[in-house]
């Protein structure tokens, strides 16, 4: 984590990492295995796509990722520390300093404008309103929406609310981003503006992102996929 | 999370959609305004009763009929009245007093083409100075017009200003029912009190009201008055022995009739208004309860509205504490301005009341204190179980809500 120069050979270190991780809904004859043995490690600025249809267990190893969900069995190691029997206050705090969400439906906060949507996690981690309403600023320009600050959703199109989604991700400069399905609302030429948009952030800010998507157009933008069936891993491997 | 901030998203949360906050706050502002209005005009009224008692002097007391268990079965019937003997009884036996008996009829009096309705009080002139209230100009009844019920009678103020604009009422015709009398005096001043016109007043021999107006020969209550400070004690005792033994009461039995003094008035009047507060305050709590319930539903409808949004703030960050704060912070809030606004509508409507009614303006900071605390507790009670239920959200489920 440390951010001295290493040297280029050295592999980045592990920091999300899953060893036989299960996730059971129901009990005998109705048992559900969304998440059937699962093992996973991801380096630090790496970007991850997960695949797989729907019911594979993709969205539901994103929201053990995310902290969103705990597992049945099985540890989870979010920055080396077993996060996997933690208390949702606990997870509610790593959410808090450590992650960022994009979802499908953007969820912007209907009447509040983009700058109050993006202060919005500053305001949890109880920064005061000016060193906020900066970094929120800066978080919109850097998703070149600074001059929409003021505009609440309804007068924002797709692509725009996106991008203010995304600023809201990565105002608090988290270590990792947990984008699901983040163009499934979009048109192709927008989808492919926010996918670039996403890159160049990860490389400037050499941020971890995790995203699901069905559409392997989007996961060919990642360097590594992750194929889901029937809450088993299949692939990892380079996008096809 | 700073505290200001949550008090911020609960203010804006509240403002976003007035129309129904205002709604919400009403059942609140309703509830505190009648707390304040009830408990304030119990105690204006008390406070009017325990003035109004003191100004009649202490040396008073008032003997009345009760009820007997004569009835059928030994039920509770109304007591046989007193008649002039008994008036003229304890004059004569009880040493140390002046008796006024009186009877009283309301009726319309009719001058030129003023008419007025009031109240008649048959009397007689131990009434003046029994009662405290001396003539103004004219003279007393003769003791003949007394023995005899003479048509004549004396006059209250307001009857002298509304019916004789400029004209002197003494000599003059004024009639009372159907009988017509002369104006020999007018009372000196009372003014009012709790309400009611003290100058709005005949007085007549109390013969003259028992045959032409009441028809019958019964004495409502005797005014009696100690001569000498400290032996009303005495008195009293003696006017209920001499009443036991004229209305033949067995010994051992239970009085037909009350002798009461101005203390024991005063506090009967004060218990009447004092459980007349607590009835109509408890009354005007419930309706604050009725808000609190009005509060919680809206508050819940609100919760399942704001679904997503509680999601969202719960990927994001917000703590089981922060989104239980967020809601009970938004519906002490509301609870709390529909305090404000109903301490406001109740002091001025408690304003008005008492000065439409003559009443003292009593202001209890106890009371508004209690209805302005209740409001904000009810916020917090009512508000609860919405904001736990909030608090519990699953973030997924949350999220994904529709």
């Amino acid at each position: 984590m440390s951010s001295h120069a290493r040297p280029a050979a050295e592999p980045a270190p592990v920091i999300l990492e899953m060893a036989g991780i299960f996730k059971i809904y129901g009990s005998g004859a109705a048992e559900v295995r969304a998440l059937d043995g699962v093992d996973l490690a991801i380096r630090a600025g790496e970007f991850v796509a997960v695949m797989g249809p729907s019911g594979s267990g993709k969205s539901t190893c994103m929201n053990i990722l995310g902290c969103l969900d705990v597992p049945t069995a099985g540890s989870y190691r979010f920055h080396g520390v077993d996060v996997s029997a933690l208390h949702r206050d606990e997870l509610a705090l790593l959410r808090r300093h450590y992650m960022g969400f994009v979802f499908q439906s953007f969820n912007l906060l209907p009447r509040v404008h983009a700058l109050g949507n993006v202060e919005l996690p500053l305001v949890y981690q109880g920064v005061r309103p000016a060193a906020r309403r900066a970094r929120a600023l800066a978080a919109l320009e850097a998703v070149h929406l600074g001059d929409r600050a003021g505009a609440v959703p309804s007068q924002l199109s797709g692509g725009q609310q996106q991008r203010v989604a995304i600023a809201r991700a990565l105002v608090t400069e988290p270590s990792l981003l947990l984008a699901d399905e983040p163009t499934g609302n979009l048109d192709t030429a927008t989808a492919g503006d926010i996918m670039s948009l996403l890159e160049s952030l990860r490389r400037e800010r050499r941020i971890t992102i995790v995203m699901v998507t069905h559409e392997p157009d989007i996961a060919a933008h990642a360097e590594r996929v992750l194929q889901f069936v029937d809450g088993r891993l299949v692939r990892d491997g380079p996008p096809a | 999370m700073r505290p200001v901030d949550t008090l911020v998203i609960a203010v804006q949360a509240i403002g976003r959609n007035k129309l129904r906050s205002f709604l919400t706050a009403l059942g609140i502002i309703i509830g505190v305004a009648s707390v304040v209005v009830m408990v304030h005009l119990g105690r204006s009224a008390t406070r009017a009763v325990t003035e109004e008692i003191a100004s009649i002097g202490s040396n008073l007391l008032f003997v009345m009929p009760g009820t007997s268990q004569r009835g059928p079965g030994g039920l509770r019937i109304p007591a046989e009245p007193f008649e002039l003997a008994d008036a003229e009884a304890i004059e004569r036996e009880v040493p140390g007093v002046v008796v006024a008996p009186s009877l009283s009829r309301s009726a319309t009096v009719v001058y030129g083409n003023a008419n007025e309705s009031v109240s008649v009080e048959g009397t007689t002139n131990a009434y003046f100075e029994v009662r405290n209230h001396p003539l103004a100009y004219g003279r007393p009844f003769e003791p003949a017009e007394v023995r005899s019920g003479a048509a004549v009678c004396i006059i209250g103020q307001t009857l002298v200003d509304d019916m004789y604009l400029d004209a002197t009422p003494l000599g003059s015709t004024l009639r009372v029912g159907r009988t017509a009398c002369r104006v020999v005096g007018v009372l000196s001043a009372k003014g009012t009190s709790m309400g009611q016109d003290r100058d709005r007043t005949v007085l007549m021999p109390i013969k003259t009201v028992q045959r032409r107006l009441a028809g019958e020969l019964d004495v409502n209550v005797m005014y009696v008055s100690a001569l000498v400070d400290g032996t009303t004690p005495r008195v009293q005792d003696d006017i209920e022995a001499l009443l036991r033994q004229r209305r033949r009461i067995a010994p051992g039995a239970e009085d037909d009739f009350n002798v009461r003094d101005t203390q024991d008035v005063a506090d009967a009047l004060e218990r009447t208004t004092n459980t007349l507060t607590v009835l109509l305050g408890a009354i005007a709590a419930v309706s604050l309860l009725v808000g609190g319930i009005g509060i919680m539903n809206i508050m819940l409808v609100s919760v399942t509205e704001r679904t997503r949004e509680i999601g969202i703030r719960l990927a994001i960050g917000a703590r089981t504490a922060d989104v239980l704060t967020q809601f009970l912070v938004e519906s002490v809030v509301l609870s709390t301005i529909g305090g404000i606004i109903g301490l406001a509508i109740g002091m001025s409507a408690t304003w008005l009341a008492t000065a439409q009614l003559d009443l003292p303006f009593v202001l209890s900071p106890g009371t508004m204190a209690l209805g302005f605390g209740f409001s904000v507790f009810i916020g917090v009670l009512f508000g609860f179980i919405p904001a736990r239920k909030a608090a519990h959200l699953n973030p997924i489920d949350a999220l994904r809500h529709e």
